[in-house]
């Protein structure tokens, strides 16, 4: 009736090797995206801390294989049912002390290189150039310090993906509409923070993830060695669309980043021009409406829902809401400017005025809402200016 | 109240002219509600942790389920994370934290030769608020909006100015839990400190004993700050204070550092128990003395004092001073080493004795060495500059996994297997075990091995749907956490068996080789026990 026991705790033995070793096999095959293992990254940090990684797994199966090899050879060698005697000791001083000095021992030989690597980290001095990047709930903002562009940057994974009506592409949840572009064999210091709650920027690539606390700037850096696509996922819970602000950077040569970013200035310039125009043009009904919509599911349907019936308790509903129905320079001002102290956000520096007309536009006459206002850019200048 | 009077006096067994009624059992739901007796109120302790780790374990089944595959499929994000939430706290505070508390008030008195714990009254009050505490937290879950859904963690801002209303019931109840526990710890040290039967010295009292009192005095240190923590919460959040939001001159990153200094020695309240357990079971089914008692003892206590200087290692990625940074992760990795010293003092036990695998030796063996893998992933997440990959991804879920079932929840196993034979008189039934025991095992490593892989691959923790390269690991991973909740109702099904008195009788002894002052008495242990203190030599 024991046999079968012993048998069974022989192969227990086996487990934990037995578990590791796609590990073991996945370590050959660094530099691919493992789905098993850390990848070895794109800088050189990246690669330090890979290598500190691999070491401390070795470190830790060799510790297991000896303890757990004479825990499994004692349950087989002294077993009562092999006829073993129990023997009589129960403390031995010197056996004691050596397993205490030598896992102390290991630990310094583990300290060194990780506090090396770690100092290495956390130098964020002489930089090359500066990126600000802000959370919110659910997107990262990105403002380059010393050039005139800044953006958003939005999963771009079509809602019906997530709810399995489209097949799932490649990249599903980790795509976005604007990707940070960096360049290469630079070093780029990240500015951190957030607009809301925590949020946390992780690269995996850069071995970088730090928290963007709100009120609060944190700092890191990477200065990548390849030219490629990186991507990452936020890191800390931040309510409920936590699973769904992806990052991604792309990793230009230095000239193509040049060229990218001076492009970028030239669209900014132009889109301002263009808001100036705007504001002595009357757009129609439709062409509120479509664009209205457009602008509504990327950026408020998060919340108040696609139906504009919100989440009770949670996230109000505008459909038939008061705020949607009657006063209306009240509710271009809280898109504007949020509302402190609740999870709406200012969306003044994110849309532009014609975008901030068309969606309030949709949202006083969607879901059967049919008040029959048209808002236009110059109304919400208006409210924007305090005119 | 005359008839209140009279359930009780049996219960108070203090009336030494009253010699007739002491081994008169009440009967009814009184007997349950009046009760100041040790065995009754730990009894309670473990069905009420039972039935919330089936609850949180329920919850924890929604959250496999919606991410057996990529998509959203069954709920929706804010109900995922209200079921993150509550599975976390469910099974902190009311699975494993009242699971120990109940074999405390079952053995600490046989193991010291007490007739009882020494505050009977309080005792029954620290058991019967917490069934309210958990039907608010629940309730909460009902109300408009959900519960709360900002994780076990609660960081603020998240969990104040971005919180529904339920957040006020989340606080009362994380109250009411840490009144219970303060209570509780209160009762422990005052009956080891008090009711030690004479010859029962520091250094007799069985490991069990010793680790629950150095786990009380970390009860004791830290659930206030939990208290002071939550209610900063509810003030931010109901009141206009600004403790944790910049705009008022407070700090979000100060929230965690208060919740941290609570929650690291929390992990080791919660582990400690078990390192007491394992040291009880393993020297008894190896018939061989406890190999470095003394140093069992003094690697517990530095273990529980090196708990209050390591919190910050949940926080590299917040942003610190690397020196901050430096100083947590060495202090981290030195738990390692009296930590290290426990598992080394099990197999030295083991070593040259005469072993048999009874169940609760082959929980207590499962025990080593599934811990000890958490313990060495906990390891390298203390080494800074690996732990901000790791951080909050799915290789943190498994560590703290493989420390909490396959660790605290498994010696809790080893335990009932232990000493049920003692409460009820009868042996368990030893079929059903073994399929408890081998499902379990299985089930439980399919369950949590595989999250290392996607954790290190990139998958964040708290998420209701992710990328594709994630897929086929989680899908045995939820196979394997419905098989492990599965084999849970065969423990059911054999702890109804054993409550119903049915099996094998036993001896007092019950084991072979166990000693110790519990195992003296008769089996089923008398309903009064130790009202004359025995002599120990």
């Amino acid at each position: 009736m024991k046999q079968p026991t012993i048998r069974a705790a022989k192969w227990l033995s086996t487990l934990p090797l037995l578990l590791c070793s796609p590990l073991l096999h996945a370590e050959a095959a660094t530099g691919e995206a493992s789905s098993l293992n850390l990848r070895r990254g794109a800088t050189d940090i990246s690669g330090q801390v890979y290598d500190l990684h691999m070491l401390m797994f070795f470190i830790c199966v060799g510790i297991a294989v000896v303890v757990f090899g004479v825990m499994f050879a004692s349950m087989y060698l002294h077993r009562k049912s092999r006829g073993a005697k129990p023997a009589n000791f129960h403390e031995n001083v010197k056996v004691e002390i050596a397993w205490t000095v030598v896992p102390f021992l290991i630990l310094i030989f583990m300290a060194v290189p990780a506090a090396n690597t770690l100092i290495a980290m956390e130098d964020t001095s002489e930089a090359d150039m500066t990126v600000l990047v802000t959370g919110s709930q659910w997107k990262w903002h990105y403002k380059y310090m010393d050039k005139d562009v800044e953006f958003y940057s939005l999963l771009a994974t079509q809602r019906e993906q997530i709810a399995n009506k489209f097949e799932k592409t490649e990249n599903y949840l980790l795509e976005v509409d604007r990707p940070l572009v960096i360049p290469t064999g630079q070093k780029v210091r990240f500015l951190i923070t957030s607009d809301d709650v925590i949020h946390s920027w992780w690269v995996p690539d850069f071995a970088v993830k730090k928290d963007a606390n709100p009120g609060f700037i944190n700092e890191a850096w990477a200065n990548v060695n390849e030219p490629g696509v990186y991507r990452g996922q936020c890191a800390e819970l931040c309510g409920k669309d936590h699973g769904y602000m992806p990052i991604v950077v792309i990793a230009k040569e230095p000239a193509e980043f040049e060229a990218w970013i001076g492009e970028q200035e030239s669209i900014a310039r132009q889109a301002k021009e263009e808001e100036q125009r705007l504001l002595s043009m009357n757009m129609s009904m439709d062409e509120l409406m479509t664009e209205g919509e457009r602008v509504y599911n990327a950026t408020c349907a998060a919340c108040h829902m696609p139906n504009g019936e919100g989440l009770p308790g949670v996230f109000p509903a505008l459909k038939g809401s008061k705020m949607a129905l009657e006063d209306q320079p009240a509710h271009i001002d809280i898109v504007l400017h949020g509302k402190g102290g609740t999870a709406m956000q200012a969306f003044g520096k994110m849309l532009s005025l014609k975008e901030i007309a068309a969606v309030v536009t949709y949202e006083r006459n969607a879901w059967g809402n049919n008040t029959g206002d048209m808002v236009q850019a110059k109304d919400v200048n208006a409210v924007a200016t305090g005119n | 109240m005359s008839k209140a009077t009279e359930i009780v006096t049996p219960g108070t067994a203090a009336h030494s002219d009253d010699h007739e009624h002491h081994d008169h059992i009440p009967k009814g739901i009184t007997r349950w509600l009046f009760t100041t007796n040790h065995k009754d109120i730990g009894t309670l302790y473990l069905w009420f942790a039972f039935i919330m780790f089936l609850v949180g374990g329920a919850m924890a089944m929604v959250i496999r389920a919606e991410l057996f595959q990529p998509g959203l499929q069954i709920v929706e994000p804010n109900f995922f994370n209200q079921m993150t939430t509550v599975h976390g706290l469910i099974m902190v505070f009311g699975a494993v934290m009242p699971a120990f508390t109940g074999l405390a008030n079952w053995l600490i008195p046989m193991m010291i030769g007490a007739p009882d714990m020494a505050l009977p009254r309080m005792n029954n009050w620290s058991f019967w608020i917490l069934p309210g505490a958990f039907l608010i937290l629940l309730s909460s879950l009902f109300m408009e909006g959900g519960g709360p859904a900002f994780g076990w963690t609660f960081y603020a801002p998240l969990s104040t100015t971005y919180s529904g209303d339920s957040t006020a019931l989340f606080v009362f109840s994380v109250h009411i839990m840490g009144i219970s526990s303060i209570m509780g710890a209160i009762n422990v040290i005052v009956t080891i400190f008090n009711m030690r039967a004479p010859g029962m010295t520091w250094m007799k009292m069985p490991l069990f004993v010793w680790t629950w009192l150095i786990t009380a005095f970390l009860l004791i240190a830290v659930m206030p700050v939990l208290a002071g923590a939550v209610t900063m919460v509810l003030t931010d959040k109901f009141f206009g204070t600004s403790f944790f939001d910049a705009a008022g001159g407070g700090d979000p990153v100060m929230f965690q550092h208060i919740f941290w200094f609570f929650g690291h020695p929390e992990v080791y309240i919660m582990i400690l128990p078990a390192f007491g357990i394992i040291s009880q079971i393993v020297p008894t089914f190896s018939r061989k003395q406890l190999f470095g008692y003394a140093s069992m003892v003094y690697a517990t206590a530095s273990i529980a004092l090196l708990s209050f200087v390591v919190w910050a290692h949940h926080m590299f990625t917040t942003g610190m001073p690397v020196y901050m940074e430096m100083f947590f992760m060495f202090a981290t990795m030195l738990i390692s080493v009296p930590t290290g010293v426990k598992v080394f003092n099990w197999v030295a036990t083991m070593w040259r004795g005469s072993l048999s695998f009874e169940m609760p030796m082959m929980f207590a063996i499962a025990f080593i060495v599934l811990f000890t893998i958490g313990g060495l992933s906990g390891l390298m997440l203390a080494i800074t500059p690996v732990d901000f990959q790791y951080h909050d991804t799915y290789f943190v879920v498994a560590h703290f996994h493989y420390v909490l079932v396959t660790g605290a929840v498994f010696s809790i196993m080893a335990a009932v297997y232990y000493w049920l034979p003692k409460w009820t008189g009868k042996m368990y039934d030893n079929t059903l075990a073994k399929w408890h025991f081998w499902c379990s095992l299985v089930s439980v490593n399919v369950l949590f091995f595989p999250m290392h892989f996607v954790g290190l691959a990139g998958m964040p923790r708290r998420i209701p749907d992710y990328a594709l390269q994630f897929a086929d690991f989680n899908k045995w991973i939820s196979l394997g956490g419905f098989a492990f909740g599965l084999s849970q109702l065969i423990f059911l099904a054999l702890l109804i068996k054993a409550c119903r008195k049915q099996g094998e009788p036993v001896s007092s002894q019950v084991w072979e080789g166990a000693e110790g002052l519990e195992w003296e008495i008769p089996s089923p242990a008398p309903y009064h026990t130790f009202e004359t203190p025995p002599v120990v030599k």
